[in-house]
């Protein structure tokens, strides 16, 4: 701690901070135009001027003085007032001040600081604007706009994209007057190296970067903020969505630097992909189906039908015959609501959500290795990684902003592993880059943690004080040499090797993995031998170092949490506990299910076999995102009665009986649990569109209408419910969460949350060594289906595309489907980049554009599942892990044929 | 020790050697700044003549560097003889060789006329005998390009006594005690500097040899690293040894294609002979030499945009503290110096700091090279004692003003400078007394104006050149010099106003005041310096509303400086 004074106050600041961060830290405004907290000092506004000491000293910048102990700053006087008008007089000379018609008009620092210095604006003859903008980088493009008439070439839009984003897709062009910001060769935004992200517009300090689409549709000082949490990755973004009440219309999507565990960062999705809120294809009345055409009913009417036909059928067919599905997209108030509402009006334990879909091995495999599955290490603490090991995983793109945190570590000199079967952005700046065949991942971690035993890389202490069953795990290893794995992965054996002493001696290592782990056949054995392998080398339970699944969506954490699952109550308490049960019986006052309750994957198998007759469907479109579409369809059509609760149309709801219109994150309260545990409020910034409602309060009405009445006054109410039951979000409330959230597991209202798990102890006791037996995949390729086919995300969509695909920005960068494919098989196919081409499997064929590139393997294809209109998942194989009944989404066999012309 | 035997003996034996080959008559052709006036086909003149005379073994023909006589160039110089032909054309060299070589009369007419008369000999002409030649005394004398030459003449001398028999921290006291002072244009001491980057932790340290000469008129590290890089090399590597450096870099304009090849010839010969790379000759001492091609932004000659754009990025200055001794080149202490500084060092070791403090004045010792230009009878490259009064230079080695013109101003230290008038000609030339009178000595360009020039047109023109040079990144110079020269250009296109002239100066002082680095800093010198000696003719400007269109003064019937219009 330093201590100094400001204008004669005194303040303490942590040494290494420049004057600067030391004043605005202790509330201190020193003006700045160019100094940004994420970036680094440059010293260009000039408006930073302070005086260290009192007499006639020369001014230095407070944003790159550092400060020393007994410092004492004066920030205004006579001298530095005239000096800073000086800069603004220069800066307003050719600045066009046009202030009544600028968006940022209430956010403008440039603004801000005329006004407070009195700078003269017309003192070299007022600026005289070229009328129209003239075309420049963001013409085109639906995002993002610059004005360079209004830019102060402070360099904040270019220094975070090079610093914070590591894109560098914006640079500046010429010198002095001339200097403008642009991309490389002046190429159009959308087609240069640029993300989207929109990171430039946040930092902007005038109106010079914009977002295009929210124009003329409100000032800065006219829009109310409303901080939440993004609703897409599970990465857990806070930010605000700047709202016109008037029009109830979000207008923009803002952040500060400091918000969240981003930083203020977001990327495309989180900035640009709000659109679909004021869509005008959202669902805004009950429709009831008769006749084979939807009509609309009201609220009343669809909830009583759905109730009798859920109950009815129910009655007759016996527990098993209904079935619910709820969503990681809703919040945990809703969550535990849906399943209360299976268990309870239901009497079901056929409940599910779609973690089967992606993360289920994850809880799996993680409980039974270490006694909870979840994310152990927290965002804050990737920069501190010396070493990252990233398998399965493409964080730039799926995980973003986790993504920005590893590119620190990179800064900061982490080694960086990528096992991945494709040339990600990570894998193209790793240091290793073990390019696997997909599907081998355990032959590949078998053998690594096999030399690792056998050069004596493992912490013998870690693994002899806080593991178990150590023995079987060597006994297993014996067969897996690196030299066979090598050859089997297709991989070098000496980047195995390099690979294994890296992480192994890492201080510290951690492991980052995602659905190129879980969606295999054997994703809970993958998922069970990464922890194998942190337990191995002792990298596990300490800072920086553990075992880190990155979820996939907004609640997925959440989700699973509140145990829309069949075999679990909240907060992963067994239902097969007779204490567990009787908590819950005594607190919900009915008695609860006893029959085996399935996943989503056998909900769609017994709608085939008839054993399923009625589903209620919640945020969720199984026929997009189940594997073999076409089985999917058939069979949900065989359903006695199908109901569904869903902000669009979803291809799901088009075969619904009845569609409950659901209001989306914007439009209501709850909260969300991001990937690090950390429970965080989203909170109502406009009403739902037409008569659209809150899906907990839907939920509370479909329950009362079953004969289980349920009434909460606010989500709060629920949420207090869920935590009176759930241990892990026990010390939790909406007051303790407002400002940063909280991560489980937070015992008691005393308790702060727990950064990273398992410290000293595993939650289970010792960490659980588990042998696992390298399974291939279950699709092998053949003569007639010579490739893999692995499905995926991109940065620019999510999921099933319901939401980013009525986003203009994400569906001018991506517009349809493709498919990856590297050039060797190209060639050998005579398929050239950019060229029609047919996707074929045993299941279906869809169409997609060649993308021909070295980013495949020879062995390999890959393509993204978002496209409605080419869906990847008429092709995948409906295979699946024998634990979790999670499908084989990575890895089938596949063929390709040139198609048809457009 | 036995390594460092090995290689000292190795390269005193090709000292030796080259020293007893030394030519006992020799024909000198500056082939470097005299190129453009034909000095090549001169070479190949002589080389037929020479032939067919049959002396072509007797006498060497020499491609020099600058021999510093601009004006008469192209020059030719015969020795043992010590004359100096000037303006020399290709059918002048049959003459020259059939009477001055082969019967030792001298030819009038390609002399040099000093009040009226033709002189012959270098030392009698008053241009020569007023400087004193200390850091240019091999340039324009030996082959550039052959190491052996310079070997024969010294160089690397200094490098071997350092290495030697020198500690790091005795050299660092060595140029402390000399007084030597940064000859960039700060002004800093150099031993200071080195003390400090010496002092800085770091396992690796850069030394950077600055050769971004910007200064429109100024040719002095041109003419050094053209004429004698082998003293610009030893004086980095001194420099190395002295901060502990194990890499350095010489940012050089690629607009100087000649200084870049000699340069590039001799790293490569350094190399050879062990005096680069590792163990140089034969002692802990490892240094590289890269050369940085500059791609002719003014700015980056300021320390911090030049180690920027070494680094790949924009060339823009970075604020300071951290200074480049802390925190340099890839975030490494750097010591940055200009190439006449460096050319210094094995001076100052040669003759002693004691001796070379004996140079100078007070607070500004040893010697200062100049590129004289503008209305002087004679322009080119000078060495002078600190101290000597502009006088002197302007008459004496200037030979004074041509066509009986007054002489009306001195313009020193180019862009960032300013214009030192008549009533100062017995000022002395030094860092302190330039400065009081509101110019700087800066890197070394000394423009000569005439009564004829118009000042107000002069300002505009630095301003112009600061304004297209700024770099952009802070607003006080990107924007301030722009709306100085919008100003200046109302003035001189007789659209002035009579609050123009303290908008101007207002504006002057702000920009000077919160410019990021010297570039902005200085640039409303010219400004302010006519401001303050000048006034009368913004005055007359404005009140008769002389000028015309907006591109210069054109209706006030002075005219641009002749290598002003050059460098435009």
């Amino acid at each position: 701690m330093i201590k100094m004074t400001i204008n004669g106050q005194e303040i303490q600041a942590q040494s290494g901070q420049t004057i600067l961060e030391a004043a605005l830290q202790n509330g201190i405004e020193i003006p700045h135009l160019c100094h940004e907290q994420r970036l680094e000092p440059v010293g260009a506004c000039r408006m930073c001027q302070v005086v260290l000491g009192e007499g006639d000293y020369k001014p230095v910048l407070a944003c790159s003085t550092k400060i020393a102990d007994g410092l004492t700053v004066f920030t205004e006087s006579e001298e530095l007032t005239s000096r800073r008008r000086a800069v603004l007089e220069l800066l307003l000379s050719e600045h066009k001040v046009a202030c009544t018609t600028c968006d940022a008009d209430g956010g403008c620092k440039l603004q801000d600081y005329a006004y407070r210095y009195g700078a003269d604006e017309f003192l070299f003859g007022s600026y005289q604007p070229k009328g129209k903008p003239s075309p420049n980088f963001t013409s085109e493009n639906r995002g993002i706009e610059h004005d360079s008439e209004k830019c102060i070439r402070c360099s904040r839009c270019v220094r975070y994209c090079r610093e914070v984003q590591g894109v560098s897709a914006l640079t500046f062009d010429g010198r002095g007057m001339e200097m403008k910001v642009n991309t490389a060769h002046g190429r159009d935004l959308h087609v240069s190296d640029c993300e989207l992200c929109g990171g430039c517009i946040r930092v902007c300090p005038t109106g010079a970067m914009r977002e295009k689409g929210a124009k003329g549709l409100g000032r800065n000082k006219d829009l109310v903020k409303t901080r939440t949490t993004c609703t897409y990755c599970g990465v857990g973004c806070q930010l605000e969505l700047n709202a016109d009440p008037k029009a109830n219309k979000v207008v923009r999507v803002t952040t500060e630097p400091g918000m969240g565990l981003n930083d203020g960062n977001l990327c495309v999705k989180g900035h640009f992909a709000y659109d679909f809120i004021g869509s005008r294809e959202r669902l805004t009345k009950p429709l009831i189906r008769t006749n084979g055409t939807f009509r609309e009913a009201t609220w009343e009417e669809a909830i009583n039908l759905s109730a009798k036909r859920l109950r009815e059928i129910r009655d007759k067919y016996g527990p098993r015959s209904i079935a619910f599905l709820s969503s990681c997209r809703c919040s945990n108030e809703e969550n535990y609501l849906m399943q209360k509402l299976a268990r309870t009006a239901g009497g079901t334990n056929n409940i599910d959500q779609c973690a089967t879909t992606c993360h289920a091995p994850t809880i799996a495999g993680l409980t039974s290795a270490f006694g909870s599955g979840a994310m152990t290490n927290s965002v804050a603490e990737i920069k501190d990684c010396k070493v990252l090991f990233i398998i399965g995983s493409n964080p730039t793109e799926a995980h973003p902003i986790i993504g920005l945190e590893m590119k620190k570590a990179m800064k900061r000199g982490a080694k960086l592993i990528v096992c991945d079967p494709r040339k990600t952005w990570m894998a193209r700046r790793a240091d290793i880059h073990i390019q696997h065949r997909p599907g081998s991942d355990n032959m590949l971690i078998n053998a690594l943690m096999n030399y690792i035993v056998e050069k004596k890389l493992y912490n013998e202490k870690f693994v002899k004080e806080r593991c178990e069953d150590f023995d079987d795990l060597c006994k297993n290893l014996k067969p897996y040499s690196i030299e066979k794995a090598a050859k089997y992965c297709g991989i070098s054996a000496k980047d195995m090797k390099e690979a294994a002493r890296l992480y192994s001696q890492g201080e510290p290592s951690a492991i980052f993995y995602t659905l190129g782990i879980t969606e295999h056949s054997c994703g809970t054995d993958n998922v069970k031998n990464l922890a194998n392998l942190s337990m191995l080398c002792g990298q596990i339970g300490k800072w920086a170092s553990g075992v880190n699944p990155l979820r996939g969506q907004n609640n997925v954490q959440g989700g699973c949490d509140m145990c829309a699952m069949p075999h679990v109550l909240p907060g992963y308490q067994k239902l097969s506990d007779p204490k567990v049960r009787e908590k819950f019986e005594k607190a919900w006052g009915v008695a609860l299910p006893t029959n085996e309750g399935g996943r989503v994957t056998h909900f769609i198998e017994w709608a085939g076999s008839r054993k399923l007759r009625g589903f209620y469907v919640m945020g969720e479109d199984p026929v997009m995102s189940e594997p073999n579409q076409h089985k999917v369809i058939k069979y949900l059509k065989q359903l006695d009665f199908l109901v569904c609760q869903e902000i669009f149309m979803s291809e799901t709801a088009k075969l619904a009986d009845v569609i409950l219109p659901g209001a989306c994150y914007a439009e209501k309260d709850g909260t969300f649990t991001a990937s690090e545990r950390r429970v965080q409020r989203i909170r109502k910034s406009v009403n739902p569109p037409g008569i659209a409602r809150p899906d907990w309060q839907v939920l509370c009405d479909m329950g009362t209408a079953m004969g289980y009445p349920m009434k909460y006054s606010h989500a709060g109410g629920v949420f207090d419910e869920m935590a009176s039951l759930n241990p892990s979000y026990a010390g939790m409330d909406y007051e303790r969460i407002d400002e940063n959230g909280l991560q489980w597991p937070c015992p008691s209202k005393d308790h702060c949350g727990t950064v990273f798990l398992h410290e000293g102890n595993f939650s289970r006791g010792k960490g659980l060594f588990q042998p696992i037996v390298f399974q291939p995949q279950k699709e092998e390729p053949d003569k007639e289906y010579p490739l893999i086919l692995s499905t995926g995300r991109t940065l620019y969509h999510y999921n099933v595309g319901n939401m980013t695909r009525k986003s203009g920005i994400s569906n001018q960068k991506q517009k349809e489907c493709f498919v990856e494919i590297n050039s060797a098989t190209a060639a050998k196919c005579g398929i050239s980049n950019e060229s029609r081409v047919k996707v074929i499997t045993r299941r279906g064929s869809i169409p997609a554009v060649a993308r021909v590139s070295d980013r495949v393997r020879a062995d390999s294809i890959w393509m993204p599942f978002h496209f409605v209109e080419a869906p990847a998942n008429i092709l995948t194989n409906d295979v699946f892990d024998p634990v979790t009944a999670t499908a084989e989404y990575k890895c089938c066999a596949a063929r390709l044929e040139k198609g048809p012309r457009p | 020790m036995a390594g460092l035997n090995k290689e000292i003996k190795k390269l005193r034996k090709a000292r030796d050697k080259a020293k007893k080959e030394m030519p006992k008559r020799a024909v000198r052709i500056c082939a470097t700044g005299c190129r453009a006036l034909g000095a090549l086909d001169i070479y190949e003149a002589f080389k037929k003549e020479l032939k067919r005379a049959g002396l072509q073994k007797e006498i060497a023909l020499i491609k020099t560097g600058c021999q510093g006589f601009c004006s008469g160039a192209p020059l030719v110089s015969i020795d043992p003889d010590n004359i100096l032909y000037v303006g020399v054309k290709g059918e002048d060299v049959r003459e020259i060789v059939n009477a001055t070589l082969s019967e030792g009369k001298t030819i009038d007419r390609l002399c040099h006329q000093s009040n009226g008369k033709p002189t012959a000999k270098v030392s009698d002409i008053p241009f020569f005998s007023s400087q004193k030649r200390l850091i240019l005394a091999k340039c324009g004398f030996i082959d550039p390009t052959r190491l052996d030459d310079a070997l024969a003449h010294g160089a690397y001398e200094m490098l071997e006594k350092v290495l030697t028999s020198m500690d790091p921290e005795a050299v660092i006291d060595q140029i402390k005690r000399s007084g030597l002072r940064g000859r960039g244009g700060a002004g800093f001491s150099t031993g200071l500097k080195w003390g400090y980057a010496r002092s800085a932790k770091g396992d690796e340290k850069y030394l950077i040899c600055n050769a971004d000469e910007g200064d429109p008129g100024a040719f002095m590290d041109r003419a050094l690293l053209e004429g004698d890089p082998h003293l610009v090399l030893e004086g980095m590597l001194i420099a190395a040894y002295a901060i502990g450096a194990s890499r350095g870099y010489i940012y050089v304009r690629a607009e100087y294609p000649i200084a870049i090849e000699h340069l590039k010839l001799a790293i490569e010969q350094a190399a050879q002979y062990r005096l680069l790379g590792k163990n140089i000759l034969g002692t802990d001492l490892n240094f590289d030499v890269k050369i940085k091609q500059g791609a002719g932004a003014f700015v980056c000659g300021e320390e911090t945009a030049l180690i920027a754009s070494i680094e790949g990025e924009r060339g823009q200055p970075r604020p300071r503290p951290p200074f480049p001794a802390q925190s340099g080149l890839w975030g490494r202490p750097t010591n940055i110096n200009n190439v006449e500084t460096l050319a210094n060092v094995p001076a100052i070791l040669k003759i002693g700091a004691d001796e070379y403090a004996k140079l100078g004045t007070a607070k500004s010792k040893g010697t200062k090279i100049f590129a004289l230009a503008g209305k002087v009878k004679n322009t080119g490259l000078i060495e002078v004692p600190m101290g000597i009064t502009l006088r002197e230079l302007v008459e004496d080695i200037g030979g004074g003003i041509p066509n009986g013109k007054r002489f009306k101003a001195a313009q020193m230290g180019g862009p960032s400078g300013g214009c030192v008038p008549a009533q100062f000609l017995d000022r002395s030339v030094d860092y302190e007394s330039v400065k009081e009178l509101g110019a700087i000595m800066g890197s070394g360009g000394l423009i000569i104006f005439d009564e004829t020039l118009c000042m107000v047109d002069i300002a505009r023109y630095f301003m112009e050149f600061c304004a297209k040079e700024s770099c952009g990144k802070c607003p006080p110079c990107r924007i301030g010099t722009t709306r100085m020269l919008d100003i200046l250009e109302r003035i001189c296109g007789g659209k002035g106003e009579e609050e123009d002239i303290p908008k101007l100066e207002k504006l002057a002082l702000e920009v000077k005041k919160n410019s990021l680095c010297g570039l902005g800093q200085t640039a409303p010198n010219p400004v302010l310096s006519t401001l303050h000696y000048f006034r009368d003719e913004y005055i007359e400007h404005i009140a008769t509303k002389q000028g015309s269109g907006n591109t210069g003064c054109r209706s006030c019937k002075k005219k641009l400086s002749p290598v002003l219009k050059i460098r435009k």
